[in-house]
């Protein structure tokens, strides 16, 4: 689905990361762990369009995208939400997945602004849609609360939904279990699972090792900038190199 | 949606009866330079208090509009209409063209660049002398007409712009409750989230700014014709920078703010006259007392003063009881 091949990124002097190889699996969870400072958020930055990377190529469907801002690779399907939740916080619920539904509406300045029957009919058919993206998340009754007033909880359901409304082909998702309690956390993880099987790819970025475990097919470890360990959970958990970055040296 | 509807119409309404008991006096005269205002602070707050991108460069483009039809119909004998849609369609595509890379830049570097094209056409007015008289302006410009009707007197003028003004304004309306607004208020809140939801804000940006150009030329074409008498100092910073306070002073984000502010602005210097010497003194403190007290501009801050006092009516009345 997504490839990564050799992807490097520096910020002046320094390496943020370096020869980051890997695939996303169709179909499939995919984790992204790794210590603090590992790269994790850059190399979710690079992927999809906000840096540049310094070197190497990203491709979507083998289809190579490195060169694409990053409007060009949502229409393409790549899709993100973000670690510190980027919502519009002046707009309501429902307006913020509306802006969602972005790409897939086309009414411009001249339709807008003169209400051309087929941008009316396009607003209420996106109207309609926005709100079953509100189902889906579970929260429809917040529909005309300001977005800027929203839990840290429901602020992250809200971009779950928005980030659904472009219908991603991969969604990936930066740490989206921070800043959740318990109980969030398990019903973040039944919707993650709900969107894998609507044949969304999903990755994920995240600390929160249970709910890594729990829904991750396969897991990528990072540590300081560079590629640490790949495979399945199990693996990760007896990799003696991933151990030793997360525990220290005996 | 239909309350919104009815907001327009009464506020339309409102509109073409005020000159009515008037007959055409001084203050009419002062009506039609609010409604030309309107526009053009609304045209900002598309750009500024929706998308979030300033601009002090706003009377560039009006002064384009006026000094682009002055002199066409003076010196061309051109039409005054097509005058006026020929020069608009221009200042937009001048406004299209600088607008992609002047809007690559964020905030202060944004202001500089805006306030250099003013600066830069501004001194065109004065120095292409054999075109635009330079400095002592340009005069003889004819009236709009429709037929035998020639818009010739306030009462006429004050339609004229007025017409123009409420069409502008109910496009606007229907634009930010749109696909495109939410796009706008988006790259305001979050350019980055925005880009990533798939909105264009590059051309976003530039089409806002466009427009707000297409908007303050259009009206720049009616002042001429209203005024017939032109010059540089009506297209200054000086009059960018008032175009800002009358935003920020009735509601940035706001349409009927933009008028409100505009109204207030161009009332107030006219109020003020009775302190004669003093009278930017008070005009000046007023502002600032505005700006502090009500942070959110006049179309917030009346119903929040209006709530504050009305419930304070009610205690003072129970407590009488």
């Amino acid at each position: 689905m997504l490839s990564l091949n050799g992807i490097g990124k520096r910020f002046g002097g320094l390496t943020a990361l370096e020869g980051i190889s890997f695939n996303v699996g169709k179909g499939a969870i995919t984790g992204i762990i790794g210590p603090n400072g590992a790269g994790k958020t850059t190399l979710f930055n690079v992927a999809t369009g906000i840096y540049p990377p310094s070197c190497g190529a990203v491709l979507l469907e083998g289809k190579d995208i490195s060169k694409l801002p990053p409007e060009g690779r949502a229409r393409l399907g790549l899709v993100r939400t973000f670690q510190n939740i980027e919502l519009f916080g002046k707009m309501t619920v429902l307006e913020n997945v509306m802006v969602g539904l972005h790409t897939q509406s086309s009414s411009g300045l001249f339709a807008c602004s003169f209400r051309m029957p087929w941008q009316m009919s396009e607003e209420k058919r996106i109207r309609a849609r926005a709100m079953e993206l509100l189902d889906f998340v579970g929260i429809p009754e917040l529909a005309e609360v300001q977005a800027g007033t929203l839990s840290f909880g429901k602020g992250r359901l809200l971009e779950i939904a928005r980030a659904m409304a472009l219908e991603p082909k991969l969604l990936l998702m930066d740490e989206p279990a921070a800043g959740l309690n318990s109980s969030e956390t398990a019903d973040l993880a039944d919707l993650i699972k709900k969107i894998r099987d609507l044949g969304v790819t999903v990755a994920l970025v995240e600390h929160d090792m249970d709910l890594v475990m729990d829904i991750c097919d396969q897991l990528v470890v990072l540590n300081l900038g560079t590629m640490l360990a790949e495979g399945t959970p199990r693996q990760i958990q007896d990799n003696p190199a991933v151990i030793t970055a997360y525990l220290g040296e005996e | 949606m239909k309350s919104d509807r009815i907001k327009f119409l009464v506020f339309a309404l409102v509109v073409l009866l005020i000159p009515l008991p008037l007959s055409g006096g001084y203050l009419t005269n002062v009506l039609i330079f609010v409604g030309i205002n309107s526009v053009l602070a609304l045209g900002l707050n598309l750009l500024l208090g929706y998308a979030g991108q300033i601009s002090l460069g706003q009377a560039a483009f009006f002064g384009l509009g006026a000094y682009g039809s002055g002199v066409l119909t003076t010196a061309y004998g051109l039409n005054p209409w097509l005058a006026m849609v020929v020069v608009a369609v221009c200042v937009a595509l001048f406004a299209f063209a600088i607008g992609f890379p002047v809007l690559r830049l964020k905030g202060h570097y944004l202001a500089m660049a805006t306030l250099g094209v003013g600066v830069i056409v501004n001194i065109a007015f004065n120095e292409t002398v054999e075109l635009t008289g330079g400095p002592s302006g340009l005069s003889g410009i004819p009236n709009l007409s429709i037929g035998s009707l020639t818009f010739d007197s306030d009462l006429k003028n004050y339609y004229l712009v007025w017409v123009f003004a409420l069409g502008m304004i109910l496009l606007s309306l229907n634009l930010v409750n749109s696909r495109f607004g939410r796009g706008l208020r988006a790259i305001h809140d979050s350019e980055v989230a925005a880009r990533v939801m798939g909105v264009n804000a590059r051309l976003m940006k530039v089409q806002v700014f466009t427009l707000s150009a297409f908007m303050s030329a259009i009206m720049g074409s009616l002042y001429c014709h209203v005024m017939t008498f032109i010059s540089p100092n009506s297209f200054g910073f000086h009059f960018s920078v008032e175009i800002l306070t009358m935003i920020v002073i009735g509601g940035l984000g706001s349409v009927y703010g933009s008028i409100l502010g505009a109204l207030l602005l161009t009332l107030l210097p006219e109020m003020l006259r009775t302190f004669q010497d003093y009278d930017i003194i008070v005009y000046g403190l007023l502002l600032i007392t505005m700006t502090i007290y009500l942070p959110g501009g006049l179309v917030e801050g009346i119903p929040a003063l209006l709530r504050r006092l009305v419930p304070a009516k009610k205690v003072t009345e129970g407590s009488d009881a």
